[in-house]
């Protein structure tokens, strides 16, 4: 599974799924090698923001040989964006990073955990275990929860709010320790990093094997700046110091492997 | 139509090369770029250790370019030697190593690891703004900048290059400083230092506080910088900062470089050095110009 390219994408439909937050389908070639937690970067189109923009790939349509990008307006990039209409072509470095490991965790107790903007990579994940025991604790900061629907096709759904106002109130660590029939062999997880400290945490303390997406600020997305590097235990293989290259080695890892 | 140009002895190919710390060692970009129409690949930035570089965020967007505050994170000359080096002695472009060190022996440490390699030449990094010790402080006294050239030069076999800092008061005191003690040639612009401020959060952006900018808007200042230093010093300049099309280098050939790095435009365009390639030639065909080296310094 390794296409790398610049895509011409072509867009298939765009909608605001909640506020700020949209689910932008595209039609490129890299969609149908695309895995689980991989991302891809989107570059705008006006020069004075230059960069690509790393955006998870949130699910994949093979037949039709798409991809879903479900982001957060956060700035002119992304901006940009969401004024993608049917029938515009938006340019894409496909396909980015490694993705979670889906084919080792078959016959387990699967927890996936997302938060926020992470919970769109999860989507993915749990199609692609479906079938599988897959648990999903998906945490919002209210009762407005976005993509929750659709991870009701695939696993059992467990919500968190911050307010309160769906699920249990708190975080997805909070809904995992109010459902005492789950006990998972393996976590794995998107979200802010508080989160994914958190889960690093509970994973460690109770042996559970976790795996867990990081963000970063990128350049390249291809290994060559080193700009969206993460701290690591041991010497990194490529890097031969405590750092790892979070668009190349990552952005999924093995919990233990960071220093987060 | 002629596009070869030399320096100091060595044939390139064409006059586009990657302008380090943007390119990897090559080997990131190769599934996405024939490195063998590039007339070098010049790498990231090595030392006689590995160095962990600075905290993130490293890189930042400002309008028409980038920060960056890497640190020059590496894995040392040994690896780079074994790993990297084998890899681009495959293709057929030249290969020009970065050198960087914190002090004098360092960099010696270093250039002499490297002198039995297939390097063809050293880019001698004395500019980088972006870490504490070494690099930059050799870079912006011309006295500093004529011994560490006048070392490095007596211990290299391979021709050098100086990188030049453009956040000095007159780069061509520090041209000059390296033409005099033997230096080769000379390659600048290295980014000029910035910043950001996250303005919600009152706080800096890059964990490093500054950063050094690359991208379009810095080119009008690295082609002024060229055009003073080619009328400064006879030793071949090697331009570079901003570029991101065919037109932009011609730009820098016309203000006195014998060939250009494509950075930042890497990061925009993976194909960007194929695209500069592509357009020198396209400009002179269009102009009828049947040798690169006729527009060089031509203004």
């Amino acid at each position: 599974m390794f296409y790398r390219n610049v895509d011409e994408g072509k867009v298939i439909s765009q909608e605001e799924i909640s506020d700020g937050i949209f689910s932008l389908w595209i039609k490129n070639e890299g969609a149908n090698e695309a895995g689980a937690g991989q991302f891809v970067g989107v570059y705008p189109k006006d020069k004075s923001t230059l960069l690509m923009r790393p955006i998870s790939i949130c699910e994949t349509d093979k037949e039709a040989g798409s991809m879903r990008l479900v982001y957060r307006v956060a700035g002119k990039g992304t901006k940009e964006f969401s004024s993608l209409k049917k029938d515009d072509t938006v340019k894409i470095l496909a396909n980015l990073g490694n993705g979670f490991p889906v084919d080792e965790v078959k016959g387990k107790c699967i927890v996936l955990m997302g938060g926020g903007i992470g919970i769109p990579p999860m989507l993915g994940t749990a199609k692609a275990l479906f079938g599988e025991d897959v648990h999903s604790y998906l945490g919002y900061r209210n009762n407005d929860t976005f993509l929750s629907d659709e991870f009701l096709k695939y696993s059992k759904v467990y919500l968190a709010s911050e307010d309160g106002s769906v699920g249990v109130k708190g975080n997805v660590l909070d809904a995992l320790r109010a459902s005492i029939n789950v006990k998972p062999d393996v976590i794995m997880a998107c979200g802010p990093m508080p989160m994914l400290r958190a889960i690093k945490k509970y994973a460690e303390e109770n042996n559970i094997k976790a795996y867990i997406s990081l963000e970063e600020r990128m350049a390249c997305g291809v290994g060559a700046c080193l700009g969206c590097v993460c701290k690591t235990v041991k010497k990194d293989d490529h890097s031969h110091v405590n750092n790892t290259r979070i668009c190349t080695e990552g952005p999924v890892f093995d919990a233990t492997e960071v220093d987060i | 139509m002629n596009t070869k140009v030399t320096i100091a002895g060595v044939e390139f190919k064409n006059p586009v090369m990657s302008a380090s710390g943007t390119f990897g060692s090559g080997m990131e970009y190769a599934s996405l770029v024939d490195l063998n129409k590039l007339g070098a690949v010049v790498t990231k930035g090595v030392s006689n250790i590995p160095w962990e570089g600075n905290p993130t965020p490293r890189v930042a967007e400002v309008y028409g370019g980038m920060l960056n505050a890497i640190g020059l994170q590496n894995p040392g000359v040994d690896v780079f030697i074994e790993r990297d080096l084998s890899f681009l002695s495959k293709y057929d472009t030249n290969v020009i190593v970065n050198v960087c060190g914190k002090s004098v022996e360092d960099y010696i440490e270093a250039v002499e690891r490297l002198n039995d390699t297939n390097a063809d030449m050293f880019e001698i990094n004395v500019s980088c703004p972006n870490v504490k010790e070494g690099a930059i402080a050799f870079g912006q006294k011309a006295d500093a900048l004529f011994n560490i050239t006048d070392k490095i030069k007596k211990v290299s076999k391979k021709p050098i290059i100086m990188k030049l800092s453009p956040n000095v008061t007159d780069i061509t005191e520090m041209a000059k400083a390296a033409e005099a003690a033997g230096s080769d040639a000379i390659s600048l612009i290295n980014t000029i230092t910035g910043m950001k401020i996250d303005i919600e959060r009152r706080k800096f952006v890059l964990a490093n506080k500054t950063g050094g900018m690359s991208g379009p808007a810095i080119k009008p200042v690295a082609v002024r910088m060229v055009y003073q230093c080619a009328n400064a010093v006879k030793i071949p300049i090697i331009g570079m900062g901003g570029i991101m099309t065919g037109e932009d280098a011609v730009e820098f050939l016309m203000a006195g470089a014998t060939a250009v790095a494509v950075g930042a435009a890497n990061f925009i365009n993976p194909s960007a050095m194929i695209d500069v390639i592509d357009g020198i030639d396209n400009y002179m065909r269009k102009h009828n110009v049947s040798d690169i080296n006729e527009i060089i310094a031509c203004v």
